[in-house]
């Protein structure tokens, strides 16, 4: 998808709020009151709401990172990705964790169940009563399965790249503080010389990228090593399943607040961090008419929620069945918002320094051009005097000001500044760690919570995996657990290493862009309607009045039946109009492109643009293709039956 | 005589060392930004030091050994503080050649800089490219030994979960069998009749009854 334009990220707060009320809340609160009320894992809830909703959003489910997924840290680090410009693209789920709401984990194994996939909604739809049945969760596990699969591969390649970065804070100076020499050691090399040391640092010796997508380059070995570390520490998390999970996530969940909280302190105290606050937080009205910011923040919001994953349904399903759900939704939402804040006003607050720093080194620099030019003594002209200075030069005597290469430096220009992708972390934070005094310890406090953030995430990605491999019984019953899941991880890990080759970054932006968003909303769509038309608003208003002691209100009732299915049918077919409409494309990291270091524009050539069509749809395929093949196989088996019991009728009939 | 002698001198001085000429290079100090508080005034004395160090430099140039200060010549000093200077030869005629004044100043570079307690970025020789030290690599990168010790301790850990995970699939499956054998056992040796374990009269001991008494104590003593 083409970058958003730039916004600041005051304006995009109103969006996100609006998107918040009118459609993450209404799906958040119906999830946990459906699963509250039946009381099953997801395959049991949706094919008692209705036979024909067997088990369409928990195809989702496998979708979510961890279906726990939290907010905070995808809002995070898709922030850092889109730079403080709010939607650059489209949030991918890369980012999640725990759920705040998380109440405990057992060995029921939530999210094994709720494999109910999307094959299960039109086999239930075709034979009513069928949903649950062997079939059922056959396709329920290939939905999942495939979703699941398609984000861990790419998901635990960032995780490679922030480890990568994590062991080389381990020193002082920091690599990416200074470029390397050139051949005869009278300057520095020529790339780190036009781009930055961190850019450098990151496509050069980082990724090692090449200019093209179709120009594949040779293995990293750094990257193939860091990559094999990664898998390690996950296999390890993961490997008795929730038991070991349960007790890793107590760390990597509180861990990234407490670091969070130090990076606040910090950040506030830096200077230029206020201004940069100030000004990253004004809304400027401007932006909102643009349709593109509206449509960010409609997909932000279901990521930050991890709406339509199932995973809420799982969990609201070990309530009492007395508890205030509606209460529940609302704190939960909340909070969850107002942890991404406070990660914002964090990172925000860093980069406003970093602005303020680069400001004051353009300051700088043109104030040596003059120094230099008009022999001035050194050190004469500080920053505050630039002006004046360079307007009396300039009435007196132009032409010599003129030759100057002098930049136009102001202040907003650098906080309008952010890359895209997912090197903005990489990139701009680090860059902004480097002016930080004591710099290789907050680098290595970053990338560690970066790492354990991550590493939150692939504990449910690996579960929605390995739990409906479990359920569906591909392996014998004496097949040790560890060692499936061993299989997985290395599975995983062979394919995953198509992405430490040197186009890996761009083929990741491929897989992040497209394999999740799509399907995650058509499940999201099918749930709201299910509840609300097929289960029938007064018996789930009924179901509600038992379990909170009042019946939904008015506001409920509206943005069930008419905002929120509108909203996301409205972002559906916007997400495939844009899809359809504009021809696919990325930036690529060009050394002979005319405007270096700008990345280069370039479009994806046919059979990647495959690739990304076929990644959008794939998981919702197996909802027809499974469905065709029960049909097939029913009706067979009808005929059979049939035959068998009524011979004389079929004879009669014949002749 | 004496007087015009001196002013031809001069003059021809004068004429060697010029912004732009040739062989000349442009010298800029920035004093305040490398020393801060502790920047000294740029003044005459600091000027022959230069010449001084210019003359060393040339001296350690093979057929250049009788370099003196005098033949170092300063021109168009700024308060900047920035000034051209030449090398010229014994009979100061004309100037040496920029090539080698250029070799000998990247020769000795480091000294210069220390002479002023300055580096290469605030002792700029324009049109002298200085040659840049390599950062201090360490022989085994530093990323590769935490690398080792992150991947050694969860290889370790995982090994030590597979291997309790094995023992304890193990004692499961033997577990059950050695429950049973006992309760076997049990069932063989005592025959239990209305909750009461009966002993078979192979047991030693016995019970004694005490609702009986003993023939001896049924009379009391006298």
């Amino acid at each position: 998808m083409k970058p958003a334009p730039k916004v600041s990220q005051g304006a995009f707060l109103i969006p996100y709020l609006i998107a918040l009320v009118l459609e993450g809340i209404p799906i958040f609160y119906i999830e946990l009151a459906i699963g509250q009320r039946l009381r099953r894992g997801s395959i049991g809830v949706w094919t008692a709401i209705s036979p024909y909703l067997g088990g369409a959003p928990q195809g989702a489910a496998a979708l979510s990172a961890g279906s726990a997924g939290k907010p905070v840290e995808r809002q995070m680090l898709a922030q850092l990705r889109e730079g403080p410009h709010g939607h650059e693209h489209d949030a991918p789920p890369s980012v999640q964790g725990p759920h705040v709401g998380w109440r405990g984990t057992s060995s029921r194994r939530p999210w094994g169940r709720q494999g109910a996939g999307v094959g299960c909604w039109v086999s239930g739809a075709l034979w009513p009563g069928s949903g649950g049945g062997a079939e059922c969760r056959l396709s329920a596990g290939l939905g999942c399965l495939t979703v699941s699969f398609l984000v861990s591969l790419y998901y635990n390649t960032v995780l490679t790249w922030v480890l990568w970065y994590l062991l080389n804070s381990f020193q002082y100076p920091l690599p990416w503080s200074s470029c390397p020499l050139d051949l005869n050691r009278t300057g520095f090399e020529a790339e780190c010389q036009a781009s930055s040391t961190v850019s450098y640092f990151w496509y050069r010796q980082t990724l090692n990228i090449t200019a093209d997508i179709s120009d594949n380059g040779s293995i990293q070995w750094r990257l193939l090593a860091c990559l094999a570390a990664s898998w390690a520490v996950v296999y390890l998390c993961v490997i008795r399943g929730i038991e070991s999970t349960g007790k890793a996530i107590y760390f990597t969940a509180l861990f990234p607040y407490l670091v969070l909280t130090i990076f606040l302190i910090r950040g506030l105290t830096l200077p230029g961090a206020v201004k940069g606050l100030i000004y990253l937080f004004t809304p400027d009205v401007q932006v909102l008419q643009n349709p593109r910011v509206w449509l960010d923040a409609a997909t932000q919001i279901f990521f930050s929620l991890s709406l339509a994953l199932g995973g809420h349904i799982a969990f609201a399903s070990y309530n009492p069945p007395r508890n205030n759900c509606e209460k529940d939704t609302v704190t939960i939402a909340l909070v969850n918002s107002m942890t991404s804040l406070y990660a914002s006003i964090a990172v925000f607050s860093v980069l406003g320094f970093k602005a303020a720093n680069d400001h004051g080194r353009c300051l700088d620099r043109n104030a040596l051009h003059l120094i230099n030019e008009f022999d001035f003594p050194d050190q004469s002209i500080s920053r505050g005097d630039y002006a004046a200075v360079l307007a009396h030069l300039n009435a007196t005597q132009p032409e010599r000001v003129a030759r100057l290469p002098l930049e136009a430096c102001r202040l907003e220009d650098f906080l309008d500044k952010s890359a895209s992708g997912t090197g903005l972390a990489f990139i701009v934070f680090t860059e902004a760690i480097l002016h930080m005094p004591g710099a290789p310890g907050w680098a290595v406090l970053f990338f560690s919570m970066l790492f354990t953030l991550g590493l939150s995430s692939m504990f449910g990605n690996m579960e929605s995996i390995i739990t409906p491999l479990l359920d569906m019984g591909v392996t014998h019953r004496f097949f040790p657990k560890e060692a499936l899941t061993g299989l997985v991880c290395l599975l995983c890990f062979l394919l995953a290493i198509c992405f430490t080759l040197q186009s890996g970054n761009y083929w990741l932006e491929v897989f992040d862009s497209y394999a999740a968003p799509l399907n995650l909303i058509i499940f999201a769509f099918l749930e709201v309607v299910g509840v609300t038309y097929v289960y029938g608003m007064h018996r789930f208003g009924d179901d509600i009045a038992g379990m909170t002691g009042r019946r939904p209100g008015l506001f409920w009732r509206v943005t069930w039946k008419v905002v929120s299915p509108l909203l996301l049918l409205s972002i559906f077919v916007a997400y495939v109009a844009v899809l359809a409409w504009t021809p696919l494309s990325y930036r690529a990291w060009d050394t002979q492109y005319a405007r270096f270091p700008s990345r280069q524009e370039k479009s994806y050539p046919g059979w990647v643009q495959a690739t990304c069509v076929l990644l959008c749809f794939l998981p919702s395929l197996w909802v027809p293709a499974v469905a065709l093949g029960q049909l097939l196989a029913k009706r067979r088996w009808k005929q059979d039956t049939w035959q068998d019991r009524c011979p004389k009728l079929q004879d009669r009939g014949a002749s | 005589m004496l007087c015009l002698l001196f002013f031809l001198v001069t003059a021809i001085h004068a004429e060697l060392c010029q912004p732009d000429a040739e062989n000349a290079f442009k010298v800029r100090l920035s004093i305040r930004t490398a020393l801060g508080d502790k920047a000294y005034a740029w003044d005459t004395n600091e000027e022959y030091l230069f010449k001084a160090m210019v003359a060393f430099s040339m001296r350690k140039v093979p057929n250049r050994e009788t370099t003196e200060i005098s033949h170092v010549l300063l021109c168009n000093v700024t308060q900047r503080v920035s000034f051209w200077f030449v090398v010229t030869d014994p009979s100061k005629n004309y100037t040496l050649p920029a090539v080698e004044i250029q070799s000998a100043i990247r020769m000795n570079r480091n000294r210069i800089n220390n002479a002023f307690f300055l580096n290469d970025q605030t002792l700029e020789f324009l049109k002298i490219p200085s040659t840049l030290a390599p950062p201090t690599d360490p022989s085994v990168p530093i990323w590769i030994i935490i690398f080792s010790v992150i991947f050694c301790i969860v290889i370790v850990a995982v090994m030590l979960l597979i291997l309790s995970g094995i023992r304890q699939r193990r004692r499961k499956s033997k577990g059950p069998s050695e429950v049973d054998d006992t309760e076997d056992k049990c069932e063989n040796m005592i025959t239990i009749e209305n909750g009461i374990p009966c002993d078979p009269l192979t047991t030693k001991g016995g019970h004694i009854n005490d609702a009986f008494m003993t023939e001896d104590e049924r009379l009391t003593p006298l």
